[in-house]
């Protein structure tokens, strides 16, 4: 079981988040505009990287809030994590 | 034999307990093993695959052989216990397993016979046919029948699981010298510290060594006053009969506690945060590859100095020592000097050594005790009926396998294996540490790890007790481990063991699984050069032992025949749990009704009172049905349903979800969320609002109402509540945060009572206060007062009659419904149920999320693109909807259907025109009491268009059956009735 | 060298010496194949058996990064059904069923194909809707699937707890009678001997570092390994939780997330679990090997992972469930635990495909199921590479079905809501 820093709680078990999927997914300003691949790119496809990934997580059962992590997907580690709209640890 | 003094147990207190029904007598602290051992039991199991006798091989957790069924009365019985493992209790029944008649003569054995046709692998070669289904025909009930060990349980278990989660500055794993020094020191420095060992009683290796001296003192004595000093420290807490088994990420590790309590408590998992991890965890003793070293009496060294020390045990009257390691002699000159203390003559009287060069040292210690030592010698084979009786022993060759024709024959009835050691690094593996190969250890050790944790004493490769000590304090001070001083050479490496193995006959390397060294040599030879090829052809390592006595024997093996280095071929990687876990002891208190907690609505009780059918719906129990007298569901739901459109029906709606959506900002979030149109929506109206998921498919609906410009209640459906709340939470604060909005949940905090019939306004007129109820119109909402309490009365309705749903704060709800109960009985007033919801809201042809739509299926697929706001820029789903393919003519929607031979169609069938091809499906069917004949929904390929066609419906119980094709509106097209 | 009895007697009789390698694994490759698939998994090497038995397009390699078959083949729970409810997908995993009901005879190799029922318990309302939808639609395409009463669930699967009074009671089962299990590992072994008796290479510890492309025409050439360069003319990608990996080096983003999943099994026991049972609801998915231990399916962690681990917490939610609907296995002791990786489409459909790049096609997406697709998916992906175009049964599972809105998205349909 994962321990998780959220921003604003600080260390907490897994069992309070919930994983929200890849960070830094911007929703297209104007859908309308966009081609059907943009559309489908930011539906679906995802960089699912083996290393450094940037993820969104929820303390779901805590503050309630969103926020974005740095995680290693080999080893599970966090480098870090960061409100919504900041910028990753180096 | 027992001998006449000695060892940890109480000899006052004798224990009374069976072994296949035969009695025995042991003593409180014997394990099961040693009280049989005692009581001269050789035989304590049989084999998974050849049904060979096997006798105790370890005295510990390792034991792959002893394994036996453990019966303490209904629901408690337990297959696979190792003897070893199991205290000794009055009154303890223990039988044998996997065998048939009885333990000595078993039938299976025979397959011992045909053993030269059943090598490694042969089941993949064979059973082929005659016939495709010849395998599970005919073949696989025979092997099934042959393998597995014990008996499931048969009844189900009333015992109950434990759980605890804790978090500590220092978690120390494993109670031997190491763990203990590691403990007290850590306490020392502050902190709290967890100390757990498998054992019933703290020692580890010491329990073994009572000649051992520490400074100056016997050894038993310093392990007392050491034990003592940790269970006064109020910072330590010991768990004895607790394992270690899972180690997962950033210290987190799950321990397995065994209680026993006589109040049922029989297990309690300890999920354990630690700051630090010190794995004290020791090292397993190697068994040795030759021909029938699987024999009853065939014994690791260790486990026999184990079995005389602690517990008084001589296992053997004529014993000799086979070693490949210094530590033997050790075991040996213990049996030996502990049978001449008990007048028993000469125990021990001959060692081989697999070394040409023993230390002289030892030697001459054997010579002292008049112990013959034959430098270079190895066993060619055991003999005996059952436990061994002697063995043939011959000098090596160079090459290290024995020289058969210069064999000679000694008696005996005691064979001890001095294998070497092989530290237990299993958990510092499940952490994700990585190993290293140490020569001079002979052993795989704990190399980098990205953990705070550090390993001590003998799964360090740390062997002698002053170092391991002085490890294990600094370790606990959390001082920087100094480098190990290079271990000495005290052994034949287990690659030369192996090398002189390759070639033997039944050597056996993984006991429980018949595993021998010819098998892993065929392995190889048929081209499996992974040791992991290796593990999954032969089964090695994967008998319920995993491997603790066996991985690196097959290692070393398969190594000899490739003709490669040990680390070359790679270790199996280690997999949790440490041992063996119960299902109950991980599954914890979840079980029955709080298995996964129900959730209910307020008139729950109520409805329980009244006789109501339950049913689940998602994490809720909701009253499906309330029948009365002898009704069954059909009868209850017809009553009700015609009560609803004739006089007044009262449902408990209060599992509906609901979300206050509240700021300057929240008509425009639900612009941008909802489908609809929401700027214009009036303070005290109310609309059918949808919600899509960004690809354009239904996610959820429900009726939204605006209480001021700054306020809106949203319902949702009831099993959609969490996930609504979530999906407007991540683009409230992630793609929205600019606007000024809160969300919160308002699901548990009002009660509601839904009235819907034609008299629904009669019934609650009386009871409203501060507000004209006539003038409330259809999709109107009002905040009031009903029966004395402060209420948001919506008029809405969900069965097509004129309908109200009253929202009280939750706990006045019971009050609530009591009043309109008594104000509605002259109405004649009826609880109904989901049952009759379903029913009245499908006659009037409205959905249900999950039932009519599926993940697939569209707004306007089933009918609602009406709701949709089409002059919106942009709305969750909005650019989803706009791909080719979401809105072509062919698409299913929604219709209505009725049955052209008065049977009900049954829910989930299949729609047909003609062709054996699907175009459609049944979503929702139900026999209308109103309508006065059964009546589906369904989605059809260009459904909408094809009012008046007949299609047809498959059925399980014949023929497809002909249905007309209409309106989804069947009861009150019009929308008459709303008014009442 | 063919199996038999006959086969295995002559070689007990010289102490089996004479047995050879199960298949060839070269330590060099050769400079050059017409075919190259990448990933020696179950999908892997039965693409590349049915390839060279069927379509014969010259030289075929299989690289596999570690050893054959130690990826999901050999850590999953082995459940083999067709039942799914779209057309698409019963096609497809039916496609595969029957091909697994000749399989052992047609490798000479027994992989031990056990159709002992598979039966999927429903627990509410919604779950009986959904179950006997996949019935009817199950029976119309000619596929079996029948539906049961709690009663006749119990008859079936004598361990399962049908009493009323429970926290999710049995309202019913789908029982698909030709579903059932198989052995793992003989599936991959079984497939490799195949091939290399057609001459098919299988390089084992081969990673590949790049794909090779022509700068003008964008066309696959080869690949860079740990080996060495392979020219190769077409590349099939079979890497399962990998997939997204290999992709990125041909310039390709993927609608595949990479998930841990866990399963384990019990100590060894005597028959005692006739079948294979599922519930979607409760998340239990159990049957019991020949060698006597129960097999566990456990759930996903929920965030994406390559570290072949989960929590400890997954295990025991599964063992929840399972000591629920089968109460006299709660003394019964978890053996071992082991993490997969499985790559995961946002329908939870696999994709079979041609992608943009000329010469390159991928078979990936299996999520948690992929195993009862092996033959299957093999044998189409085989005759879509050959063919440069999509077999009938692949075609649906096109690459490009996302863009278009065309998912198959059997997940959805049998999802919980109300």
């Amino acid at each position: 079981m994962l321990l998780i820093a959220c921003p604003w709680c600080g260390d907490r078990p897994e069992l309070e988040f919930r994983h929200a999927g890849e960070a830094h997914v911007t929703r297209p300003a104007d859908p309308a505009a966009v081609s059907d691949a943009a559309w489908t790119g930011f539906l679906y496809e995802r960089q699912n990287p083996r290393g450094l990934y940037r993820e969104r997580w929820r303390h779901l059962h805590g503050c309630g809030r969103f926020f974005n992590a740095v995680r290693h997907t080999l080893t599970d580690r966090f480098l870090g994590s960061y409100p919504p709209g900041g910028e990753p640890p180096a | 034999m027992r001998l006449p003094a000695g060892g940890r147990i109480d000899r006052d207190r004798p224990l009374h307990f069976t072994f296949d029904g035969r009695a025995y007598t042991g003593y409180a602290g014997d394990t099961l093993a040693s009280a049989l051992l005692a009581a001269g039991v050789s035989i304590f199991g049989r084999s998974f695959k050849y049904h060979r006798p096997r006798g105790l091989l370890a005295a510990g957790a390792e034991e792959p052989n002893a394994l036996v069924e453990i019966d303490r009365g209904p629901g408690r019985r337990e297959p696979n216990q190792r003897a070893t493992m199991v205290p000794l209790e009055a009154g303890l029944v223990a039988r044998s397993q996997n065998r048939w008649p009885s333990l000595r003569l078993d039938v299976g054995a025979l397959a011992g016979l045909a053993a030269p046709l059943l090598p490694a692998g042969f089941y993949y070669k064979t059973f082929l046919g005659p016939r495709r289904d010849s395998w599970h025909r005919l073949w696989e009930p025979l092997i099934r029948r042959m393998a597995g060990l014990g008996r499931a349980p048969d009844a189900p278990d009333p015992d109950r699981y434990g759980n605890r989660f804790a978090h500590c500055e220092t978690l120390v794993v494993g109670g031997g010298p190491a763990g203990i020094v590691a403990a007290l020191t850590a306490a020392e420095s502050g902190g709290r510290v967890i100390l757990c060992d498998e054992q019933e009683e703290l020692g580890g290796s010491l329990l073994a060594t009572p000649e051992v001296m520490i400074d100056g003192q016997p050894c038993w004595e310093s392990l007392a006053a050491a034990v003592a000093e940790l269970r006064a420290n109020p910072q330590v807490r010991v768990l004895t009969r607790t394992t270690a088994f899972h180690y997962g990420l950033q210290n987190f590790v799950a321990l397995a506690q065994v209680l026993d309590r006589a109040d049922g408590l029989r297990e309690r998992l300890w999920q354990v945060r630690a700051g630090r991890v010190l794995l004290a965890t020791g090292a397993i003793e190697r068994p040795i590859p030759f021909p029938g070293n699987d024999r009853p009496g065939v014994m690791l060294a260790g486990a026999a100095r184990s079995y005389c020390a602690r517990w008084g045990v001589l296992p053997g009257q004529r014993a000799v020592l086979l070693a490949a390691h210094d530590s033997g002699y050790a075991a040996a000159f213990a049996l030996a000097d502990a049978g001449a203390a008990a007048g028993a003559g000469a125990v021990v009287p001959v060692i081989l050594d697999l070394r040409a060069a023993p230390p002289e040292a030892l030697v001459a210690a054997a010579a002292a005790r008049g112990i013959t030592v034959l430098a270079g010698h190895g066993v060619v084979e055991t003999i005996g009926a059952g436990r061994i009786s002697g063995l043939r022993a011959a000098p090596l060759r160079p090459d290290g396998t024995p020289d058969r024709g210069r064999a000679t024959a000694m008696a005996c009835d005691l064979l001890l294996m001095a294998g070497g050691w092989t530290p237990n690094v299993q958990l510092f593996s499940q952490s994700r540490g990585r190993l290293r190969w140490d020569a001079a250890a002979d052993a795989f050790l704990p190399g980098g790890s990205p953990e705070a944790q550090a390993s001590l004493g003998a799964c360090n490769g740390t062997t002698e007790l002053g170092a391991v000590l002085q490890e294990a304090a600094a370790a606990g001070r959390g001082e920087a481990q100094a480098a190990a001083a290079p271990a000495v050479p005290t052994a034949l490496p287990i690659r030369a063991i192996a090398a002189g193995a390759v070639a033997a006959r039944k050597a056996f390397v993984d006991f429980q699984n018949d595993v021998t060294t010819a098998d892993l040599a065929l392995a190889v030879r048929e081209g499996f050069r992974s040791i992991e090829h290796v593990k999954r052809y032969t089964t090695t390592g994967m008998a319920t032992d995993q491997g603790k006595t066996s991985g690196m024997m097959s290692l070393a093996v398969t190594a000899a025949v490739l003709g490669r280095d040990l680390p070359e071929v790679g270790l199996t990687s280690f997999r949790p749990p440490y041992t063996p876990t119960s299902f109950g002891t991980l599954a914890g208190r979840h079980r029955g009704a709080v298995f996964d907690p129900g959730r209910t609505a307020p008139m729950h009780d109520w409805a329980v009172e009244q006789g109501a059918l339950l049913e689940p719906v998602g994490q809720w129990l909701r009253a499906r049905a309330f029948p009365r007298g002898a009704e069954d569901l059909q009868a209850a739901v017809a009553r009700e349903c015609l009560a609803v459109r004739q006089a007044v029906g009262i449902l408990d709606a209060s599992t509906l979800g609901k979300i206050e959506v509240v700021g300057p900002d929240a008509a425009e979030f639900l612009e941008r969320c909802y489908a609809n149109a929401w700027h214009g929506l009036a303070p005290g109206r109310c609309r059918y609002g949808l919600l899509l998921r960004e690809d354009g498919f239904l996610l959820d609906d429900g009726v939204v109402a605006r209480l001021a410009p700054d306020r809106f209640h949203v319902t949702t459906t009831t099993g959609g509540a969490a996930r609504v709340l979530h999906l407007l939470e991540d683009y409230r604060q992630t793609e929205f945060p600019e606007l000024q909005v809160w969300l919160t949940s308002t699901t548990e905090h009002w009660g509601v009572a839904a009235l819907q019939g034609p008299r629904a306004r009669r019934v609650l007129a009386p009871l409203v206060e501060d507000l004209d109820l006539a003038a409330l119109p259809h999709m109107g909402v009002a905040e009031c007062r009903v029966a004395g309490f402060p209420a948001r009365l919506f008029r809405v309705s969900f069965s097509g009659e004129l309908g109200f749903e009253v929202n009280v704060p939750a706990n006045r709800m019971p009050a609530l419904w009591q009043a309109l109960w008594q104000a509605g009985a002259p109405q004649g007033l009826t609880a109904y149920g989901t049952e009759a919801m379903h029913v009245l809201r499908a006659e009037k042809g409205f959905i249900i999320i999950g039932q009519e739509t599926d993940g697939t299926v569209t707004p306007d697929d089933v009918g609602l693109g009406w709701a949709i706001g089409r002059k919106k820029r942009d709305f969750i789903g909005k650019r989803g909807l706009a791909r080719a393919g979401m809105a072509a003519p062919d698409r299913r929607q929604l219709v209505g259907l009725a049955p052209a031979d008065g049977r009900r169609p049954e829910e989930g069938a299949q729609l047909l025109a003609g062709a054996r091809r699907a175009e459609g499906h049944v979503t929702s069917a139900y026999d209308s009491a109103c309508l006065g004949r059964p009546f589906a929904l369904g989605l059809l390929a260009g459904g909408r268009a094809r009012h008046g066609e007949t299609v047809f419906a498959t059925r399980r119980d014949g023929p497809p059956q002909p249905l007309t094709v209409g309106s989804p509106v069947a009861w009150d097209p019009a929308g008459e009735r709303l008014d009442g | 060298m063919r199996f038999s009895w006959r086969g295995l007697a002559r070689e007990a009789l010289r102490g089996h010496a004479g047995w050879t390698p199960h298949w060839r694994s070269p330590e060099q490759p050769q400079p050059g194949y017409d075919v190259v698939i990448l990933g020696g998994g179950g999908h892997g090497l039965a693409t590349a058996y049915y390839l060279a038995s069927q379509h014969r397009p010259g030289r075929i390699a299989v690289l596999e990064k570690g050893w054959i078959g130690g990826g999901n083949t050999g850590r999953n729970t082995t459940i083999i059904r067709s039942n799914y409810l779209f057309p698409e997908s019963a096609a497809l995993y039916d496609h595969a069923l029957q091909l697994w009901e000749g399989l052992s005879l047609a490798l000479n190799y027994n992989v031990m194909f056990s159709p002992r029922g598979v039966m999927m318990l429903a627990h509410s309302q919604h779950d009986v809707q959904s179950g006997l939808r996949h019935v009817h639609a199950n029976r119309l395409a000619g596929v079996d699937n029948e539906w049961l009463t709690p009663a006749e669930a119990k008859a079936f699967c004598p361990p399962l707890d049908t009493s009323a009074a429970i926290r999710y009671p049995v309202l019913g089962a789908a029982l698909q009678r030709r579903g059932g299990v198989a052995r793992h590992d003989a599936v991959a072994w079984g497939y490799a001997r195949a091939a290399s008796a057609l001459g098919v290479d299988i390089i084992e510890g081969c990673e590949v570092t790049g794909i090779d492309r022509d700068p003008v025409s964008g066309a696959v050439t080869g690949v860079q390994t740990g080996k060495g360069p392979i020219r190769c003319r077409k590349l099939g990608v079979v890497a399962a939780g990998s997939t997204s990996l290999v992709m990125a080096m041909a310039g390709l983003r993927m609608p595949l997330e990479s998930f841990p999943l866990q399963a384990l099994v019990s100590e060894p026991v005597k028959p005692v679990f006739p079948c294979v049972v599922m519930s979607n609801t409760v998340h239990a998915y159990i049957s019991q090997s020949d060698k006597g231990e129960l097999v566990i399916g456990a759930g996903t962690d929920q965030y994406p992972s390559y570290s072949q681990a989960g929590g400890v917490q997954i295990l025991g939610h599964t063992l929840e469930a399972i000591c629920e609907m089968f109460p006299i296995f709660r003394r019964m002791r978890m053996l071992r635990a082991w993490g997969g990786i499985v790559d995961v489409t946002p329908d939870r459909s696999p994709i079979l495909s041609r992608t943009p790049v000329p010469g390159l096609y991928v078979n990936c997406g299996w999520g948690t199921g992929g195993f009862k697709a092996t033959p299957g998916s093999g044998h189409v992906f085989a005759a879509t590479i050959a063919r440069d175009e999509p077999h009938p049964i692949a075609a649906p599972f096109s690459l490009d079905r996302f863009a278009g809105g065309r998912l198959i998205d059997e997940a959805a349909a049998a999802a919980v809501a109300h």
